[in-house]
Order: C-alpha cells, then sequence, then structure tokens
C-alpha cells in the first residue's frame, strides 16, 4: 500500500535550545484517518508544522507520497492540504478571492480556480459569502474557508490541526460529516484535535506524542482495547443518603441521585443491575463518563509523565 | 512546476498586490498626489519663481523629475514594506509557504507589486505636474529604464526591510531616518554643483543622486554625473538587493521557525 506521510527520525532544536522533537518516525497510509495526539507543548504542531514547511527541521526526513519534502518540494507541496491551527488569511480580503488565490500559488489556471472555488465554497456552505470580507464571517464560517483553501489544490494529504476547536456542536458534526466524506472519496487526512471524542469517531490509527517523542502509534481499535476499565455514570431514584455498595464493583456516590461506577474489562453490567435491583435502586438513566479515548490517553500521558520523572 | 504554473503564481502575487493598494487608494495613491501638488504649488511656483534658473531649467521643470522619482521611491518601497510585513503579521504568508511556488517567484511577485505602485504613483504625479508645467522627454529609454530599475531597487529594499521587521514601528525606521533624508538631499530639489567641493564628494556617497540625476537627464538632458557610470550603480544595487532578499527567503528568516 502507498505510504501517504513517511516521517523517519525526525528531530527540532528551536534556537533556544528546546529540543521540541527527539527523532521521531511514523507513517501514514494512503486513505487512512489518522489521529496525531498528545498534550499542549508535545511537539504535534512542531511536527505538522516541518510537514507544511512552515518550520525548518534540524534533522530527519519527510515524504508525502514518496517525494522528499527537501529534494522534491514541489511536487510534495502539491500532494498535500493544510488547515492551520489559527485564522491565518488576510482579513481584509473576499472569499471568494482568498480562495481563488490560493489556487493560483499552486499554478491552477483562473477559469479552473474558480470552478473549483465555487465548488468548495459551496460544499461548505460558503457561496453566498464568496463576496463578503473575511472579517465578516462567523468562527464556524472562517473555520471552514480554510478547509476550502486548502482543498482547492484537491490535496491527496490533507492535514487539519485542530479544526473544530472553538466549532459549536452542530457545525462539528457537519464538519465531521464533510471529513469523512473527502476521505472515504480517497484523501488522506491526519487531525490533531484536543476532542478526543473526535479522533475516536473520526480516525482509524493514532499516534501519540508526548515530550518531543511518540509513545505510541497503533490503530484506535487495537488502543482501545488496552483499557482496563471503563466508568459509567447512573442517574438513580429514589436519592440516595448514604454511599451505595455493590459486590465487585467500584461505587461512588456523586450526588444523591448521581452514581459513578467503574466496571472492569470483561465483566459485564448484569451483576451490577441485579444488585442494584436488590436494593430497589431504579436506574433512570445511563452514560460513560468521558470517551473511552480520553481516559485512556490520560492514563498514558501520566505514566510517560511518571517513567520521566523515575 | 512547470513554465505556465509558474507564471500563474507569479501573476497571481502580482494581482493580489495590485488588488490591495488599488482598494486602499485613498491610503496609497491619493496622499502622494495631494503631497506633490503641494510641492508644485510651493516649491515651484511660489519659491521656485524666486529661484530663478537652476542647472539651466526655471526651476519648476528642475525639480519635477526629481518630485516624480521622489514619488516612485517613496511609494514602491512603501508598498512592499507594508505589504510584505502585513502578510507576515498576520500569518497569511504561510498560504504562500505551503504552497510549491518557488521563492524567487514569491520575491519577484513582490517586487513587481511595489513596482506598479510605484509606477502608478509616478504616472499620477507626471500627470499634475503637466499642470504646472510643460514636460519634454529628452531620452524615453533613459526615463523609462531608470524608473523601473529604480522601483525595481527600491521594492526589493521594502522586501528586505519587511523580512526584518518584527513591528509595525520597524517599517517606518528605514523610511523615515534614512530613506526621507537621502532622497531630500539627493538632488531632487538642487543641483549639487550649488554645493561646496567636499559636499560634492559626500553628495557622491548618496545612491539616489545617481537615480534622480539620470532621471533627469531623461527628461531634461541634464546630470549632475555620469549617466553611464550611475546605470551601472543601480543594476548593481538591483543585482545584490535581489541576491540578499532571495537568501533571506530561502533561509525563511522571520517567516520559518
Amino acid at each position: 500500500m502507498t505510504i501517504a506521510l513517511s516521517i523517519k527520525d525526525l528531530r527540532k532544536v528551536y534556537g533556544n535550545g528546546f529540543e521540541a522533537l527527539k527523532g521521531i518516525s511514523f507513517d501514514v497510509q494512503q486513505g487512512d484517518f489518522f489521529a496525531l495526539l498528545g498534550p499542549n507543548g508535545a511537539g504535534k504542531s512542531t511536527t505538522l508544522g516541518i510537514v507544511s514547511s512552515l518550520v525548518n527541521k534540524t534533522s530527519g526526513q519527510v515524504e508525502i507520497f514518496g517525494f522528499d519534502l527537501e529534494k522534491d518540494k514541489a511536487a510534495a507541496k502539491r500532494s498535500l492540504g493544510v488547515v492551520p491551527q489559527e485564522f491565518n488569511f488576510n482579513m481584509f480580503e473576499k472569499v471568494g478571492d482568498i480562495v481563488r488565490t490560493q489556487a493560483g500559488y499552486y499554478g491552477i489556471p483562473v477559469e479552473l480556480a474558480k470552478q473549483r472555488a465555487e465548488f468548495y465554497l459551496k460544499k461548505l456552505g460558503l457561496w453566498d459569502k464568496r463576496d463578503s470580507r473575511a472579517q465578516m464571517l462567523s468562527g464556524g464560517m472562517k473555520r471552514r474557508l480554510m478547509i476550502a483553501r486548502a482543498l482547492v489544490h484537491e490535496p491527496k494529504l490533507l492535514i487539519l490541526d485542530e479544526p473544530t476547536a472553538g466549532v459549536d456542536i452542530e457545525l462539528r458534526r457537519s464538519m465531521w460529516a464533510f471529513l469523512q466524506e473527502i476521505n472515504e472519496a480517497g484523501t488522506t487526512i491526519i487531525l490533531t484535535t484536543h476532542y478526543l471524542e473526535e479522533a475516536e469517531s473520526l480516525c482509524r490509527n493514532i499516534a501519540i506524542i508526548d515530550h518531543g517523542s511518540i509513545i505510541h502509534n497503533t490503530s484506535i481499535k487495537s488502543l482501545l482495547q488496552q483499557l482496563s476499565t471503563e466508568t459509567f455514570i447512573l442517574d438513580v431514584q429514589p436519592d440516595q443518603a448514604e454511599s451505595v455498595v455493590i459486590d465487585g464493583y467500584s461505587v461512588r456516590l456523586e450526588d444523591p441521585h448521581t452514581l459513578v461506577v467503574q466496571v472492569n474489562k470483561g465483566q459485564g453490567l448484569n451483576g451490577l443491575f441485579a444488585q442494584l435491583k436488590n436494593q430497589n435502586i431504579e436506574v433512570t438513566s445511563m452514560r460513560n463518563k468521558s470517551n473511552r479515548l480520553e481516559e485512556l490517553f490520560v492514563s498514558m500521558v501520566e505514566k510517560n509523565l511518571e517513567k520521566k520523572d523515575a | 512546476m512547470s513554465h505556465q504554473e509558474l507564471w500563474i503564481a507569479f501573476s497571481t502575487i502580482v494581482r493580489k498586490e495590485i488588488r490591495r493598494f488599488t482598494r486602499i487608494w485613498a491610503q496609497t495613491l491619493l496622499p502622494p498626489a495631494i503631497t506633490m501638488t503641494l510641492y508644485f504649488i510651493i516649491f515651484g511656483n511660489l519659491i521656485g519663481s524666486r529661484i530663478g534658473e537652476m542647472g539651466g531649467f526655471n526651476y519648476m521643470e528642475f525639480i519635477v523629475p526629481g518630485l516624480i522619482m521622489m514619488s516612485v521611491i517613496t511609494n514602491s518601497y512603501g508598498n512592499v514594506v507594508s505589504s510584505f510585513f502585513s502578510t507576515k503579521f498576520q500569518r497569511n504568508i504561510e498560504e504562500l509557504l505551503v504552497s510549491p511556488t518557488p521563492n524567487w517567484v514569491i520575491l519577484s511577485g513582490y517586487v513587481l507589486g511595489g513596482v506598479a505602485r510605484g509606477l502608478a504613483v509616478g504616472f499620477i504625479v507626471t500627470l499634475l505636474s503637466l499642470f504646472f508645467t510643460k514636460l519634454q522627454i529628452h531620452s524615453f529609454g533613459v526615463t523609462i529604464a531608470t524608473v523601473l530599475m529604480t522601483s525595481i531597487l527600491f521594492s526589493l529594499g521594502g522586501f528586505i526591510n519587511a523580512v526584518f521587521a518584527n513591528s509595525f514601528d520597524d517599517i517606518s525606521i528605514i523610511p523615515t531616518f534614512i530613506l526621507t533624508p537621502l532622497t531630500y538631499l539627493g538632488g531632487v530639489f538642487y543641483s549639487i554643483q550649488l554645493l561646496p567641493e567636499f559636499w560634492q564628494g559626500v553628495s557622491q556617497l548618496n545612491p539616489i543622486l545617481y537615480m534622480v540625476n539620470t532621471f533627469r537627464y531623461g527628461i531634461l538632458g541634464v546630470s549632475d554625473i555620469n549617466v553611464g557610470f550611475a546605470f551601472a550603480v543601480i543594476v548593481l544595487f538591483n543585482v545584490a538587493l535581489f541576491l540578499v532578499a532571495l537568501k533571506l527567503l530561502n533561509m525563511g528568516k522571520g517567516i520559518r521557525q
């Protein structure tokens, strides 16, 4: 299978001596929906910055669809679309001009650029705003504008650095649907996000970076299998005055009508419900405390920190 | 990139630059028109009539080429320094850096944007000057070549200034403390023949003197300095500044971490 992005021994030391990347290596297969996760300052943005040619590497190699970013720069860059974390378009330019100008930087003829701009602006619900200045757009519209701009040269690999930061839930869902659509159409996507629910819902493979090193690089499925416990929140009736004891389960009373229950891997929930029924406690609703990936992510980063401290 | 793609990328940058300065025409095209009209009225008409001849021409005729050149210099420089610094400041330089557009095309595009504004303002000032004096061109070739090369030179200067600038203050230091004094002392308003010999020698260290005089030669046919030598100086500066600007862009100075 073709490798969309290959990173080998990538290292970055900033001018102040800070080593942001300590020789990381990973591959992203063509057609993948890949998550690059890590806490703030872990090295995600530096990695994406080097791949996007916005940050100079100290050493290592980056290949995009087999094109070396140093030796075959133009071909590598042509295969890549970038949606950065911060708005980086000219706020005084018109929406349509921003997208068409970007197409021009890739050598796309004017007529074709117009057609592509129209297609992607319509696809992202911005066609009505094509003659508005970018500064007049809402936050969500600005994010969609950056996606339209990144897609106008139809890259085979799309990198999105926290594309849904600060976006309301409805828009976030519609952006997820759009990204899934273009991924199914063949675009390889690399995503960084702080919404781990987003990574869990969209991505098939994942790399977790911390303190400039890759601490995990696997499929989301196999990563989630490492979860040893899962936490559920149960709304119960009647209100409980004292803590509830359920044999075999760790239970905590968060408030008089909310129980927090930890269930071990493979333990099942029938025993829990049977004991609650015996104690005349009715469960009115149940949900995960947080998404599973988030729990795992936090525990992995904490373990990595402990290892470093040790 | 193919030649056609390079051309498209280059013309995209130039169009964007022209769109920028024409969109804000009240800040870019109007002020030099007003300032130069005031120069024509005050220095040319009111004071000039008392000064008499300079270099064999009446004072208004003498200062017109210098004032046209002054507006070309300040606007070429000002366009690129403010446009490229804003692009850095707003981070939309990243649009270009992620694209396959080579650095020499980026540099050439910005420079031609600066040249476009310099020539546009030069043209407006030339038209305005016709209200005050008759303009006869001694040599079209020298006039066009000088104005073009000077405009390129100061666009390159503006680009280098923008690369090093970290704040809006940094883009006004060089125009205020270096460019304006050198322009005023570059023979716009007087012939260096009026100066004592020592100061004539000092004046010849000022590169703007060569541009103003070569341009004046193109229009009036008179110059304080050797036109061939002046051309050589301008070409040399252009080549040197282009190489420096390209080197800075290749290094990612001020734009890549």
